[in-house]
């Protein structure tokens, strides 16, 4: 019962939000709040029980919650939630207050349509993280994806209907691609059992022929793929998170991209262990274009929003490079990384939003030399830059090392390429601090510095940055169980032992590490 | 005590902290109480370790702390834990010692300043960080401390971000440095897929094991480390950096570009040597490195007009030193060299920084001249320390550090004939460069009026340092000239003794020094002779300034900052000119595929009755047909 009021108390609220409007200006700003605060207390709650006891083998979760629904097609209201989605839905509570935090001023016009939107969009993000029936899933992802048009489409900036139109689009034609996977899936389960079903625990139990398996796992790839934004599928991502208003771009970035990499580790990778082997070096590689390509074209960008989207594509790189890699390390390192990334990429944003508030551009050749005139604002985006270039103590280097220390074994030629993206990352996290607020001051417009309230809330990722990257524990342990059971099936399948593939190696290695003391 | 060991880097973190925080509320002098006052616990508290650690010596070589468990997942543990032995024990002297007393010069150096507060924070991060990198017990920590001090390096060259060149400057340093970071970094992934760890203590013992002399592995990961060490400590081929790198304040200079960081790279193969025994072709590169750059950067050092350029290229060779004798195993006189350098560069760049305080930032050596009388202390001080940098026998440091280096090179089994005579020229140029600045700014006719010395927090760091400028070469006294061991006895609980080659007995060794006394007299006294004004030859000495292709290579020393631009900032300059992308392009053409068709479509949407009426018919019997067929 507690996952479902996780889902419905922000949908629920979203047409209080609206209607909040009537009452005050403030109203739905603090609806929203109130919302997503219970929802972050409630996880936190969920968060704080033991989650070392969890045994092996998949659907065993932490807590479940089971009902019928439509049981003709084998339809059911079907939610779990294990150490993976109780990290992720923290962390789309969390960024989603940012976002509302990062709109007071920004947003004036249909503020409670706006709060409406936002609190729709979270409650299918939600929703996304804690389905386990397939159906049901679909619906969240769709349910989270009208609202974000919306977002973009009123509040956005010049270009709104261009990139608009161009992130639905894409993730839609992502979506249909998956919506033919997950009918396909049933109806093969209708094949073998005689009765269809969109129950994970049953598809999880499916076998599939290899070649069929190759095509579903390919639907499934590129529709969660796409909304991580990795080459050749991240067209809209620049032109959408530039173009979002500030809390959307935070909420795109922060969580949206988090569903991709969510149904990578929930669906993609445990449904077709089979091909995974086929597959690995694949995603690998494409991990590995997304952080030199993203990384590449953010050093080209004069936009300081168009800059952290790209940078977005590098970092979310590291991700896909981890996750495939086959090992507990780099599954580990992948999911530190989405939440690392969920943090400082949140923050650029809020930072960019601020600079745009100001100075009314984000052309960082009209900026320069702001350090003297909002030294606050200097600061916070110093440190958040140092976090986004993997400076050692803070989260983001924790994610993408223990990626690379766990890809290694797998794919070392393809580890030693994804490392150069440091290299570049330091060469556009300065470059964006020389242009912005180093050098001499172009701007003549005295700008008041960070509120205190902004400055609180930047202190405060800034500290959430701090501890994560000195005691990652406090997620690694969550997460564990969830990621050794991932690399199960590469151990157990028994087709993959014959092959002198990568799997195989980094299958053994995982038997070591397993066996050292 | 000992147990205290953790205090020693958290002191300056927490100065760090409480300036990050509150700095903009404190007074100017509250700020330098915290910021000397943080790191002068620190250097006090490792008085306090350090004689405990002393006391229980030949039982206890090492001292282990560990403080939480940093990361302990999927087979990875590591943990803040700190590992004292005596070679950290020496690195934390001096980072805490020197680093107090650069601290307290600051106080006064930069007291006009407008960022004091923010400026003494970046410095107690410094020291923490590089606290930190000395400290730590396994490689994952060192290498948080390692890209720490990078970022230091950066925020204090670009200390002064309202001139664009010194971002330029800062910007090249953090990337440099980090081509060679990642480089180590690559390192660590293959030592930690072959070794399953990353303490430096365990892994140099499994690798001792797992591979032989010799082995490619232990070579790849040792050229790995080494291109980190030599980023960090400005060696060839990733030097060029470090010229650049002197737009940051003086002090600055003094602590992280001459005492400390540079010299981190070192302290990493030290530490690291066991790996390096195992990789010996690896160990003959470093020598070589360290030989090319100490010639490189002694023939530059020869020509520059900025006086903090002359000793940044001084410092690149000083290093090549210490690397040289890393190279041929001589691994205590690397470090006592080290020790020495430290004092002795940073008493010359404190003792250049006040010349330039008093000058208002002149820092052109030929707007200089006849400082001797107007600013005693400072003459005399930066005597000593250039003194002490050309190895001026017997009653200077450098001499004792700079003659056992050169001793290991001559008597080292791992070593050449050919490297030694190198390294004789370069104690040669040495004394040449550094007297041509002695010459050059104290001597002759004064050029810009001078405001008067410095006060006491400036002066006080000038007379300690060359005290020890003096007197730290005491420690370690070759045998021909009275055999004093102690600071070689007391490295040995931590690093092995090089062995010589048979054959090396004391008559040998005397007339070893005998060439390097007289190389380094000789390079004094050419300066003499070319620089000092009023001889014969220093008229045409002041053309080794401009002018001639030759010193003009040698003033962008040697052409590697044009070469980089060539083959790497321009092309990548060209490739992120253009902030489109072609993949995107792709898409548009399908949009505008779609939209075409769409266009051609909707011609057939006329609004004709019969034309509908029509084409229905058509379609229908069209359908009716392939269904008859």
């Amino acid at each position: 019962m507690v996952l479902w009021l996780l889902i419905l108390i922000p949908i629920l609220a979203a047409p209080l939000a609206w209607m909040g409007q009537q009452w005050s200006r403030n109203a739905p700003r603090w609806i929203a709040i109130g919302t997503l605060s219970v929802d972050c207390l409630l996880t936190l709650l969920l968060l704080s029980q033991d989650h070392s006891v969890q045994t092996s083998g998949h659907g065993s979760w932490l807590v479940e919650s089971h009902s019928s629904w439509i049981p003709r097609w084998g339809i059911s209201l079907h939610l779990g939630l294990d150490g993976l989605s109780v990290i992720l839905i923290l962390l789309t509570a969390f960024i989603g207050l940012l976002a509302i935090g990062a709109s007071w001023t920004e947003i004036q016009s249909r503020v409670g349509f706006f709060h409406c939107n936002v609190l729709l969009a979270l409650g299918g993000v939600i929703g996304v993280f804690l389905a386990i029936d397939l159906f049901l899933f679909f619906f969240f992802w769709e349910l989270m994806l009208v609202p974000m048009y919306l977002l973009i489409a009123i509040w956005g900036h010049a270009h709104r209907r261009y990139a608009s139109f161009k992130f639905f689009l894409f993730t839609q034609a992502g979506s249909l691609l998956m919506l033919v996977a997950i009918i396909a899936l049933a109806l093969l389960h209708q094949h073998a059992t005689g009765r269809p079903s969109f129950d994970y625990a049953d598809l999880m139990e499916l076998t599939v022929t290899h070649g069929m398996a190759w095509w579903l796992m390919l639907a499934f790839l590129i529709g969660f793929v796409v909304k991580l934004g990795a080459p050749p599928f991240h067209s809209w991502l620049p032109d959408t998170y530039t173009e979002a208003p500030t809390g959307a771009s935070i909420i795109l970035a922060g969580i949206l991209a988090k569903t991709g990499a969510y149904g990578l580790l929930r669906f993609t990778i445990p449904l077709f262990p089979g091909v995974m082997s086929e597959f690995a070096p694949l995603v690998m590689g494409l991990g590995t274009v997304g952080i030199l390509y993203g990384a590449v074209l953010a050093c080209c960008q004069t936009d300081i929003k168009r800059l952290v989207a790209y940078s977005s594509i590098s970092h979310m790189g590291f991700f896909l490079l981890g996750a495939f890699a086959g090992t507990e390390l780099a599954l580990q390192g992948a999911v530190m990384q989405l939440v690392a990334h969920g943090l400082s990429t949140g923050a650029l944003f809020m930072l960019a939003g601020a600079l745009q508030e100001r100075f009314q551009t984000r052309d960082m050749r009209q900026m320069g030399g702001l350090w003297g005139m909002t030294p606050r604002l200097a600061t916070m985006a110093l440190f958040f830059a140092c976090a986004s270039l993997g400076l050692p103590g803070l989260a983001n280097f924790i994610g993408e090392f223990l990626v690379l220390f766990g890809s290694y074994s797998a794919q070392p030629v393809l580890t030693i390429l994804a490392s150069l993206g440091m290299v570049m990352a330091a060469i556009y996290s300065l470059g964006m601090m020389q242009r912005t607020f180093f050098g001499q001051q172009r701007e003549t417009r005295i700008a008041p510095d960070l509120s205190n309230t902004a400055f609180g809330t930047l202190l405060l990722i800034a500290v959430l940055q701090i501890w994560l990257g000195l005691y990652p524990k406090t997620v690694l342990i969550t997460t564990k169980p969830v990621m050794n059971m991932l690399v199960q099936p590469v151990v157990a399948s028994p087709n993959l032992t014959h092959q002198p593939s990568e799997s195989v190696s980094s299958s053994t290695i995982f038997t070591s590490q397993v066996s050292a003391p | 005590m000992i147990s205290l060991l953790w205090l020693i880097p958290a002191l300056p973190l927490a100065g760090f902290l409480v300036l990050a925080l509150f700095g903009g509320r404190f007074t100017r002098q509250q700020v330098a109480w915290v910021g000397c006052g943080s790191v002068g616990t620190a250097a006090f508290t490792t008085a306090l370790v350090g004689r405990e650690f002393f006391q229980g010596f030949p039982d206890r070589e090492s001292y282990h702390q560990t403080l939480w468990n940093w990361i302990d997942t999927s087979g990875l543990t590591v943990g803040v834990s700190w590992y004292l032995d005596a070679l950290s024990l020496l690195m934390v002297a001096v980072i805490t010692g020197i680093g107090f007393l650069i601290h307290l010069y600051s106080a006064e150096y930069m007291a006009g300043d407008e960022g004091y507060a923010r400026f003494f924070a970046y410095m107690n991060l410094f020291v923490a960080a590089m606290l930190t990198l000395v400290l730590a017990d396994n490689l994952l920590l060192l290498y948080l401390g390692w890209e720490g001090v990078g970022l230091c390096s950066y925020l204090l060259i670009g200390f002064w971000y309202r001139e664009p060149e010194y971002g330029t400057a800062a910007q090249k340093a953090f990337i440099v440095t980090r081509i060679g970071d990642t480089a180590f970094a690559i390192g660590l992934f293959i030592l930690f897929t072959q070794l399953k760890s990353l303490s430096i203590q365990q892994v140099q013992s499994l690798a001792t094991e797992a591979w032989p002399v010799g082995s490619n592995l232990a070579a790849i990961v040792a050229v790995l480390f080494l291109i980190g060490a030599v980023g960090k400590s400005a060696q060839l081929p990733l030097q060029v950096w470090l010229p650049d790198a002197m737009a940051g304040p003086t002090p600055v200079s003094a602590l992280i570009h001459a005492a400390t960081m540079v010299t981190a790279g070192v302290y990493l193969i030290a530490r690291m040597h066991h790996l390096f025994a195992l990789a010996p072709l690896v160990q003959e590169v470093i020598a070589v490195i360290g030989l090319a750059t100490l010639l490189l950067a002694a023939t530059s050092a020869l020509v520059q007009q900025d006086i903090k350029r002359v000793l940044a290229y001084s410092t690149m060779s000083q290093i090549g030193y210490m690397f040289l004798a890393l190279g041929v195993g001589a691994w205590s006189a690397a470090l006592f060299h080290f020790l020495t350098h430290s004092c002795f560069k940073a008493l010359l760049f404190l003792a250049a920084g006040s010349v330039i305080h008093s000058l208002h930032h002149e820092q052109n050596i030929f707007r200089m001249g006849g400082l001797r009388r107007h600013l005693p202390w400072t003459f005399w001080t930066f005597l000593i320390g250039a003194a002490a940098m050309s190895g001026v026998p017997l009653i200077t440091s450098g001499f004792y550090s700079k003659d056992w280096i050169l001793w290991s090179v001559w008597s080292s089994p791992l070593s050449h004939r050919w490297i030694w005579f190198g390294a004789l020229l370069g104690a040669m140029l040495t004394g040449l460069y550094s007297f041509r600045l002695i010459f050059r700014v104290f001597f002759g006719e004064v050029r810009t009026q001078p405001t008067g010395e410095p006060g006491l927090a400036m002066r006080v760091p000038l007379v300690v340092l060359a005290f020890f400028a003096l007197t730290i070469g005491y420690l370690e006294i070759p045998h021909t000239l009275g055999n004093v061991t102690l600071f070689s006895h007391y490295l040995s609980h931590a690093l092995p003794t090089m062995e010589l080659l048979p054959g090396m007995d004391e008559s040998s060794e005397a007339r070893e020094q005998l060439a390097v006394t007289v190389s380094a007299l000789l390079g004094i006294g050419l300066a003499a002779i070319l620089f000092l004004p009023g001889s014969n030859f220093s008229g045409r000495g002041a053309d080794l300034s401009t002018g001639r292709p030759l010193v003009t290579l040698l003033q962008g020393g040697w052409g590697f900052d044009r070469l980089y631009d060539r083959v790497c900032v321009r092309p990548w300059f060209l490739l992120t000119r253009n902030p489109g992308e072609l993949l995107d392009r792709g898409y548009e053409w399908l949009a505008i595929g779609a939209e075409s068709c769409h266009g051609w479509m909707s011609h057939t949407q006329t609004g004709h009755v019969r034309w509908y009426a029509a084409t229905i018919v058509v379609g229908t019997l069209m359908l009716l047909g392939l269904f008859a067929m």
